[in-house]
């Protein structure tokens, strides 16, 4: 028996998204992080393409700070997927002395990203980078567009942007311009977490409760880890707690809680009173600092 | 979960951003750290009252001028529904952001200072969002409170917006008007206790009743082919599947279909979504189709049901919505989209400006510049299928590309 079929308007437009980047692009990358995000990207992108192999490669930016678990899981979905991986190391870009390690007590990998991540499109010359960023996330990104034109610096013009019509995605860029790519721009963190809890999706384990090493510094729950500075006096306890983003270490705050299922995930993502991005200490900066590393090529 | 997309428009001082603000307080979709964010901006301020236009204004710039200059999108939801509002600004010079924030809207807000009542630009939001065929527009007039909640008022103003609405020629178009303040809170979530003589609904309610399968436009079954899969492996080795999105109506296993340009008549073979067969797919699904027969089909071409064909032509007239500061010329050469197919277009002629004013007046003009709404003639360099844009709201509609710089310039609506 067949059925009429009802797919998720979200869902929909998202699948619609990826196969005009396949059919726009010479050479797209979907960015993967290992977080939440780029893992619904990955479903929405085998569905898009189905019975199909996904049609390009997946790039991780890897801080060296990530947790552990994060990258045991990307290699085991990779290999289950059958499609190529693309690694490139910030610690690389230390070493050829084109970023400099940020030092004191809120240094982060996190800004240094973006060098890595330029030097990657350069190096295999994308010219669409799909990413799982979300309207919803932030101020500065509640402007972005789903084909978001960067020049060959990498950097993105917010009051000289492209209007997108109706659904029709413009992909026409110059030479050595690439465009950034969200699918998922119009879901929230609520819908990614519904999407993984129907679709059944596996997510790494630091997004459920668990034990931790953390030491409490303006209000917020900073993992102890070697990678983390920590001043002396801060004193570091075990607690309960799960991630609500998965950034690097250094910029990515726990929360406590005990949800260890994906149902309880999504009932505390409900109840919720802090935004998602209230747990990124890179965003306490300023209040237009996302809109400062957008501009110089950030995610 | 239903999505439903609302666009907003209002000049400068309207309480747009208020009203959103205000949308988002009073169904508890601001979180405990925006909340903050908002008290403590507003008390630096120096205002005894929340500053809710914080909620939204994003960019530096429009923090600094206070206005907001591009479209952003803000996401709440309730038990019922979830919303998206493309909060677009409603100055004179900024058309290009409202056509922009309407083309993938549903719904339309246009808000009206009571003190003020309809004003220049007021006309201007209800022509666009006329233009784009919303077929529900809501008229909230805002600032009651500094009006004394007067219903003589309020029933002024909408005897005035009526006048309006007379003009128009969109006749399945639904209008409702609501009084309220956005900076109390009346009539916005929470029934006003300082307006007991009105007895419609508030905002809120009337878009969780608003009924979203009836709000689209709907026309015939168009299914235009965005990408080829071909698997090439031994399991699907002569798989062909042709993906797409929906437009219009339904599409079912059986129907018997055109392919055009080619007209070829074949028959559809399958539905697959994800792995799966099905038998029939919805409007708006992405889904893939394989054909009875083998017939080569590539991205641009359309799937159409046999005596539903769409017009095929190389010439025809639309309304343009001008949105680059370099002006369109006749005998300019634009890639022209249409859906996801792409076409070389030249401007054969600019035939009158469109006035935004209901006023009629129609100005010959030798170009157009940004914001300018005008109709104009095109010529292809191979024919496209299409509809007019009051009968198909997808398929009647198209962008223009710059040659030069890539960017997207204009919209079109074909007549």
């Amino acid at each position: 028996m067949t059925e009429k079929l009802h797919i998720n308007a979200l869902e929909n437009e998202a699948i619609y998204i990826f196969r005009e980047v396949a059919a726009q692009f010479e050479k797209p990358v979907l960015l993967f992080s290992g977080g939440k995000d780029s893992i619904t990207l990955v479903r929405l992108a085998q569905k898009a393409f189905y019975p199909a192999k996904i049609p390009f490669p997946l790039m991780h930016i890897d801080t060296g700070h990530n947790f552990p678990e994060t990258i045991e899981f990307r290699d085991r979905l990779v290999a289950e997927l059958g499609v190529e991986l693309i690694v490139r190391n910030v610690q690389d870009s230390i070493d050829q002395g084109k970023v400099k390690e940020e030092s004191g007590r809120y240094s982060s990998r996190n800004m240094l990203q973006t060098t890595t991540l330029l030097d990657a499109i350069e190096e295999f010359k994308f010219d669409a980078c799909i990413g799982g960023a979300r309207r919803d996330e932030e101020k500065a990104r509640a402007k972005e567009r789903i084909f978001s034109v960067r020049d060959d610096f990498g950097q993105w013009d917010e009051k000289n942007q492209r209007p997108e019509l109706f659904d029709m995605l413009n992909g026409n860029i110059d030479l050595g311009q690439n465009v950034r790519v969200f699918p998922i721009s119009n879901w929230t963190e609520l819908d990614v977490w519904t999407y993984i809890e129907n679709e059944e999706l596996e997510i790494p384990s630091i997004y459920f409760a668990h034990k931790r090493d953390i030491f409490v510094r303006d209000g917020m729950i900073w993992t102890a880890s070697e990678h983390v500075y920590k001043d002396e006096e801060e004193v570091v306890e075990e607690r309960m707690v799960r991630f609500r983003t998965v950034g690097d270490m250094s910029c990515t705050a726990a929360v406590d809680s005990y949800a260890i299922t994906i149902s309880e995930v999504v009932a505390e993502i409900r109840d919720s009173s802090i935004s998602e991005r209230g747990a990124r200490i890179d965003d306490k900066r300023s209040e237009a600092a996302m809109e400062k590393r957008k501009q110089q090529g950030y995610f | 979960m239903e999505v439903l997309k609302i666009a907003t428009a209002g000049s400068v001082d309207d309480g747009k951003s208020t009203l959103i603000g205000r949308l988002l307080y009073d169904t508890k979709s601001l979180t405990s750290d925006k909340l903050e964010a908002i008290e403590r901006s507003s008390k630096q301020k120096g205002y005894d009252y929340l500053d809710f236009s914080l909620a939204t204004d994003g960019l530096v710039a429009e923090r600094e001028q206070g206005i907001t200059i591009d479209v952003a999108h803000i996401y709440f939801s309730t038990a019922t529904r979830s919303y998206i509002i493309a909060d677009t600004p409603g100055h004179v010079e900024y058309t290009r952001n409202m056509v922009t924030g309407a083309s993938t809207s549903q719904v339309a807000i246009i808000l009206i200072d009571a003190r003020h009542g309809v004003i220049e630009q007021t006309y201007r939001h209800f022509f666009i969002n006329n233009l784009l065929r919303i077929k529900d527009v809501i008229v909230a007039v805002n600032k009651m409170d500094l009006v004394d909640f007067s219903e003589e008022r309020y029933n002024e103003i909408k005897a005035d917006f009526q006048k309006l609405v007379d003009k128009s020629d969109y006749e399945d178009q639904n209008i409702t008007f609501i009084p309220v303040s956005a900076l109390k809170g009346d009539n916005i979530v929470d029934k006003s206790e300082t307006m007991p003589w009105y007895n419609g609904q508030t905002l809120l309610e009337h878009l969780e009743k608003l009924d979203t399968v009836n709000i689209y436009n709907r026309g015939q079954m168009r299914f235009p082919v965005q990408y080829v899969i071909r698997p090439k492996t031994s399991a699907f080795h002569d798989y062909r599947g042709y993906a797409g999105k929906v437009y219009g109506g339904e599409i079912k296993v059986g129907d018997e279909v055109l392919v055009l340009p080619s007209e070829t008549k074949t028959k559809i073979k399958e539905i697959n979504f994800n792995g799966k067969k099905y038998e029939s797919a919805a409007r708006r699904s992405s889904i893939s189709v394989l054909l009875e027969d083998n017939v080569n089909v590539s991205r641009g071409d359309m799937i159409v049901k046999v005596n539903e064909l769409p017009k095929v032509d190389k010439n025809f007239t639309a309304t343009v919505s001008w949105m680059d500061t370099k002006k369109l010329l006749a005998g300019s050469k634009y890639v022209l989209q249409h859906g996801v197919n792409k076409v070389l277009a030249k401007v054969t002629t600019i035939n009158n400006k469109i006035e935004t004013d209901f006023s009629g007046i129609e100005t010959d003009i030798s170009s157009l510049n940004i914001n300018d709404i005008a109709s104009v003639s095109f010529q292809l360099n191979k024919p496209i299928f299409f509809d007019s844009f009051k009968e198909h709201r997808t398929n009647g509609s198209f962008i223009l590309i710059d040659l030069q710089s890539n960017s997207t310039v204009g919209v079109g609506f074909i007549d």
